[in-house]
């Protein structure tokens, strides 16, 4: 690792460690109604919200209605985004008038962002118009974010409450949390990315006159529209010039904010945070990153609040920061490696893996943004995961798989780190004897239950998805790359859309109706057959009474429980995946440095 | 159910208003009014003609400008239309033969040339657009271009010191020279 590197690690930690306390105390008081500077400044309008929609804001829900509420919710998001995909050839804001989107890729693309997983099967800033993107995508940016807060501050009050039968009003929890938390720091974090170059208009694209004509071979279509190829295969050519380019505008840096904050990482564009009117320099790459950590690492410290003791939250912060810690050395360990291959052409690889990445960001800040959105359920990527060296491509499968529970998704991140902490005190009680206790609560039979529901749903979605994906003839379709590598790209898309992470080995061609289907299947089922368990969990454990810890209880605040917890998510979130690991980059880092 | 259709819907329409329509529409107001150019695109205007943004790389190709990073895009390289990388695995056997072209082509337009080739002149950026390459990159063409240009090598190697950025503020992101606006600095010091 460079100098660069550490500096740049050193330096995220700082600042991360720095924010999380204090906003991690505001959404504790913004989810508990407690007075806030903002509060004060919004309740008239929230209370208006509430008037015009009928909701009763003291009125508080079992977790039944609560899940029911949510489950509506963001169904309405996802038959939303796909009328504004469908209809938006129809509608106004769409300047370059683009048609309506294909049912299949408008089908995916809408559970998708419904949950928080952003995958992309298709290229922005030629399928969608500027209303589809702001009305649709971004809204469920904001929407899919809440909605994991909601789950996890319904979780916590769980934990916090006893002998009660309700867990929130998750109407009142929705709207505070977006207009409390999400969009005033999106608003500050949208201006600041406009002023270092992000775009932000409603033009229709540019065409300049770039200062070179440009020669390549153009593809030739034939009479029914589609590629000619020739008996080889390859597509037929014919020379052409341009000294047009066009540049794609819109509403970017508005998007772009809240695409971070909410760890959705559905880039406005193809290229996503590597392109530079998403991400103009590398200081609007250190804050995305910090944005992407800010809300799952400040939701550590509001656990700690909600429940009356600080240490807990910072116990679960610190297995987190651990591991990451760890995942983001070998990433930029790896990506600085260089490829062998490339070296035997003369290029010198002491500078590290260029191919994929971005002159601005290089191999440290591309490396440690790669480990960022893997771990946190972002996805949005500033360099190509697909040309990263085999074992600095394992990084982000390996964070996907733990289930995104190393910092993770907004809320879904700790929820699932909480369901972890109960599967770890559940392991240490059988090994004591004694029944397990977490934060004060007796864990049994029922919770226990819904833990492995909640744990075995995504490996099951994956390594089922990418069994039939290899075994189908349309599967094998989509891979771009040969050898072990094709395998893997059809590996991660499934890691990806079930942990709801939605970055990809982009090579993999994923817009057809095979892939668009069976992801959707594996987002929605990836996301909300965890949520529906998680706030069963919440309401069974509300209902229990609170104990006091005595001298046979556990403690969960310090360095064991730490060390506990981090080895029930390696050991039972990832070690699913080992065999197919070895399928994929661990082949090829064996052929690369054998 | 119907005690949570009503609320749902209209929270949905409601919060749709808010961060889809009021949001974006507000933080258009404030970045026009406070940063108009970046907001627009940093478009460069030259002789009345649009010509390019400062943050999208063009496709270089003659020697008498400098060359940016190769671009992945198609059909055309640095295509705006479909940012993106070329997703070439490391064992690739095509990211290698694709690496050889560039490296022949940068032979072959500077065959004088001894110094090492830079990673990222024959590597594709990320995005396709990039628009900078490494301050190496840009001094290993400093002789070709000074040659096809028949200016002193020192005049241009002047210039490209004067377009490189260092580290932002110190600590982020690598050196780098925006390629467009070196070749426009060029073009302009001859009249072109």
């Amino acid at each position: 690792m460079s100098n660069h590197a550490w500096v740049l690690l050193g330096l995220y930690l700082v600042v991360l460690l720095a924010l999380v306390k204090p906003v991690g105390g505001c959404i504790a008081a913004v989810m508990e109604g407690k007075p806030h500077c903002l509060l004060k400044l919004g309740t008239p309008l929230e209370h208006l919200i509430y008037r015009i929609s009928g909701v009763a804001r003291d009125k508080e829900m079992h977790w039944l209605h609560y899940a029911l509420g949510i489950l509506l919710f963001n169904l309405l998001g996802a038959l939303a985004v796909y009328a504004l995909q469908r209809l938006q050839a129809w509608l106004p804001l769409n300047p370059q008038a683009f048609a309506p989107v294909s049912p299949d890729s408008s089908f995916n693309t809408a559970v998708s962002f419904a949950t928080n997983t952003n995958w992309q099967g298709y290229t922005g800033e030629t399928t969608m118009s500027y209303l589809t993107q702001m009305l649709g995508l971004a809204v469920q940016n904001f929407f899919s974010a809440a909605t994991g807060i909601v789950v996890v501050i319904a979780m916590i009050r769980g934990f916090a409450r006893h002998t009660v039968t309700t867990i929130g009003n998750a109407w009142v929890d929705l709207t505070r949390i977006t207009l409390y938390v999400l969009l005033p720091i999106s608003l500050v974090f949208a201006v600041f990315l406009a002023s270092q170059g992000a775009i932000q208009n409603f033009d229709a694209y540019k065409d300049v006159t770039t200062l070179e004509v440009t020669k390549y071979d153009n593809p030739k279509n034939g009479p029914d529209g589609q590629p000619l190829k020739d008996e080889k295969g390859d597509p037929v050519t014919e020379p052409a010039t341009t000294q047009t380019q066009s540049l794609p505008m819109g509403p970017i840096a508005s998007q772009e904010a809240i695409k971070m904050l909410g760890t959705n990482g559905g880039g406005i564009f193809n290229a996503n945070s590597a392109h530079p009117f998403e991400n103009p320099t590398p200081l609007t790459n250190f804050v995305q990153m910090l944005s992407i950590f800010l809300i799952p690492g400040a939701l550590c410290i509001t656990f700690g609040v909600m429940v009356g003791d600080r240490r807990q939250g910072w116990a679960v912060l610190a297995a987190m920061t651990l591991m990451f810690v760890a995942m983001a050395v070998t990433a930029m360990h790896f990506e600085q490696q260089g490829n062998p291959l490339l070296g035997k052409l003369g290029i010198d690889q002491a500078v590290g893996n260029w191919e994929g990445k971005e002159t601005r960001f290089g191999i440290a800040d591309s490396g440690l943004f790669a480990t960022i959105t893997t771990l946190a359920s972002c996805g949005a990527v500033n360099a190509m995961h697909d040309s990263f060296t085999p074992l600095g491509g394992f990084v982000p499968l390996w964070n996907m798989m733990l289930g995104e529970v190393v910092f993770g998704g907004v809320g879904s991140g700790l929820y699932g780190m909480l369901v972890f902490a109960i599967m770890a005190v559940f392991v240490a009680g059988l090994m004591i004897g004694r029944t397990p206790e977490y934060i004060g609560k007796k864990i049994e039979s029922f919770e226990m239950k819904m833990v492995a529901i909640a744990i075995l749903v995504t490996p099951l979605l994956v390594l089922a998805g990418t069994a039939i994906a290899v075994m189908a003839a349309a599967g094998i379709a989509g891979i771009s790359n040969p050898g072990a590598h094709g395998f893997s790209e059809i590996l991660y898309a499934f890691t990806s859309a079930a942990n709801n992470n939605g970055s990809a080995f982009a090579g993999i061609s994923a817009n057809t109706p095979f892939y668009n289907v069976m992801l959707a299947v594996a987002m929605w089922f990836g996301r909300f057959g965890v949520i529906v368990p998680v706030l069963a969990i919440a309401g069974s454990l509300a209902a229990k009474k609170r104990l006091t810890a005595n001298a046979g209880t556990l403690p969960t605040h310090g360095p064991l429980f730490v060390a506990l917890l981090l080895g029930t998510v390696v050991l039972v979130g990832a070690l699913n995946y080992v065999p197919a690991l070895a399928l994929g980059p661990v082949i090829e880092h064996l052929v690369l440095w054998p | 159910m119907n005690a949570l259709l009503r609320p749902a819907v209209t929270l949905f329409l409601v919060l749709s208003l808010i961060t889809g329509i009021i949001y974006p529409l507000l933080v258009t107001g404030i970045a026009k009014v406070a940063f108009p150019e970046a907001a627009n695109g940093s478009l460069i205007v030259k002789d009345g003609k649009l010509v390019g943004s400062a943050l999208i790389g063009q496709k270089f190709s003659d020697p008498g400008h400098f060359w940016g990073r190769p671009s992945a895009t198609s059909p055309q390289p640095n295509n705006a239309m479909a940012s993106g990388g070329s997703n070439q695995g490391p064992l690739n056997p095509a990211l290698v033969d694709a690496v050889k072209n560039r490296i022949d082509a940068l032979k072959a337009a500077d065959p004088a040339n001894k110094l090492p080739i830079p990673a990222d002149l024959v590597t594709a950026s990320g995005s396709g657009l990039d628009p900078h390459i490494s301050p190496a990159a840009a001094a290993y063409q400093v002789d070709r271009v000074a040659k096809a240009r028949k200016l002193n090598p020192t005049q241009i190697g002047e210039l490209v010191t004067k377009q490189t950025e260092g580290r932002q503020w110190g600590l982020f992101g690598e050196p780098r020279v925006n390629v467009l606006l070196l070749n426009l600095a060029l073009d302009d010091q001859q009249g072109r």
